[in-house]
């Protein structure tokens, strides 16, 4: 085995992985939420419409929506080889554990709430994602150019209140997932500090409340404002 | 004091082992938890039965021998070595369950004593320093600053008893081999072997089947002699940084 391969085979190389691509989809996200904010412009989508079209067409964006496929696979597969190596690390468990006394719940179930986070990416990547690139979405006309209508995929997928639980519950997980997994992410690069850690931690709890509540909020609104 | 314990009983290393309950009366709440099981073992002996093997030496709190998982916690509800837990931390008629530590790497020898020789191989697998000492230095000879000799003794005072282990979800041993990293990364005489000793014992630390960190704190939280978190970061950095400019390809 090379260096580089017996590296990121190691337990540390593979948290690496797990670190640099959840960081990575911490960049997407607050991306992605800075943009969906045009959903709450009052203009019948056409700034949001515009701005989809870029996302989807723009050759830089697209070398970021790449990275972002490869980081959530890479983080997916990467924690289950973690996660099979961990549970085999203790084939005998305790009969009885007061883990509550010495970690967090995120923590310690960080597995359970990334695999809803990961069946929520698929339904919200089916709804939006795949009918943006591949399905048949009505068109509207903006200044002379043809833009596909995506506003209205979003609106009409708002009316439906299960869509709408979803999301926000799927967001409360997120929450709890980024809680422990933004700081958690420092600490695996070797970023620990006396000075910039409490920042990190402090920046962390106001990522992982912030950004989900305004992807939740988004959902909420339209349901309730538009229809 | 009356107790009820819930120990658990396995012959051997094959053996599948169970937990079996004795009552036990008399016991004073100044006595240590070790004192207690030698109560209980008496008793054991005069009965004419198998006395419960747990491991133990000093009974100071400074050398790491003695372990159990006790009432759901590594080394009992104190953070402290079990030696050092006194019967005055539990309560009168309180059932107290008595477990090995749980890890592949640390397999069941005999009812609560585990083989804890992963331990010793990470260490022999680079946690010295291979420098001819020669006769005694004089003092100050090598210069340490007195803040970084206080972090790397900190990092010393870690006994090996492997409560980090026993109490992180994933078995992973990163607190203790973090902590015999760190306290040669940081002194002068560690610094020829540094970069191959990361990469050693980080090796022989994933050969041993410990499992990964996932950063709960758990080990730092239990660990008898308040190892912090910080010598993991320091791990991952030494060990990012000997990859990436070491000579071993």
């Amino acid at each position: 085995m090379s260096w580089v391969t017996k590296t990121l085979s190691s337990t540390l190389g593979r948290k690496l992985i797990m670190a640099l691509t959840g960081l990575f989809l911490i960049l997407f996200l607050t991306g992605h939420v800075s943009g969906n904010l045009l959903l709450f412009k009052n203009d019948g989508g056409e700034a949001f419409n515009i701005y989809a079209k870029f996302m989807t067409t723009n050759p830089a964006v697209k070398l970021l929506s790449w990275l972002t496929y490869i980081s959530i696979i890479g983080h997916v597969v990467y924690s289950i080889i973690l996660s099979r190596k961990n549970k085999s690390a203790r084939p005998i468990g305790y009969s009885e554990s007061k883990a509550s006394t010495n970690s967090t719940a995120a923590s310690r179930n960080m597995g359970v709430l990334g695999t809803v986070v990961l069946l929520f990416i698929v339904v919200h990547m089916q709804s939006f994602w795949a009918q943006m690139h591949w399905g048949s979405i009505p068109t509207v006309t903006y200044g002379g150019e043809e833009y596909k209508d995506l506003y209205s995929i979003v609106n009409a997928a708002f009316q439906v209140e299960w869509m709408v639980a979803l999301y926000v519950i799927a967001m409360i997980f997120l929450g709890v997932h980024l809680s422990h997994g933004f700081a958690s992410a420092f600490q695996t690069l070797g970023l620990n500090h006396k000075k910039y850690t409490p920042a990190i931690e402090g920046l962390g709890k106001f990522y992982c409340i912030v950004v989900p509540a305004l992807f939740a909020s988004m959902p909420l609104y339209i349901y309730f404002t538009q229809s | 004091m009356k107790l009820t314990l819930k120990v658990w009983r396995q012959k051997n290393a094959s053996d599948n082992g169970s937990f079996v309950t004795y009552p036990l009366d008399g016991i004073s709440k100044d006595m240590s938890f070790l004192e207690m099981l030698d109560v209980l073992n008496e008793e054991l002996s005069e009965k004419g039965e198998d006395p419960v093997h747990f491991d133990h030496d000093c009974r100071e709190g400074i050398c790491g021998m003695c372990s159990l998982y006790i009432n759901g916690k590594p080394h009992g509800p104190q953070q402290t070595t079990t030696c050092q837990l006194h019967m005055r931390s539990f309560s009168d008629g309180e059932t107290i369950t008595i477990e090995p530590w749980r890890a592949k790497a640390f397999p069941v020898v005999k009812d609560l004593v585990v083989d804890r020789a992963s331990f010793d191989r990470i260490i022999q697998a680079g946690g010295y320093v291979s420098v001819n000492t020669g006769g005694v230095p004089d003092a100050n000879e090598i210069p340490i600053p007195k803040v970084i000799a206080d972090e790397a003794f900190d990092a010393a005072t870690c006994i090996g008893c492997g409560a980090c282990v026993a109490a992180c979800k994933n078995a992973s041993a990163m607190l203790f081999t973090s902590a015999k990293i760190s306290q040669l990364a940081m002194l002068p005489q560690g610094q020829v072997e540094r970069k191959n000793r990361a990469e050693k014992m980080i090796a022989q630390m994933d050969a041993e089947g410990f499992g990964a960190c996932t950063n709960t704190g758990a080990c730092a939280a239990e660990c008898p002699k308040g190892i912090s978190l910080t010598n993991i970061a320091r791990m991952n950095r030494e060990y990012f940084s000997a990859v990436l400019s070491s000579d071993n390809v």
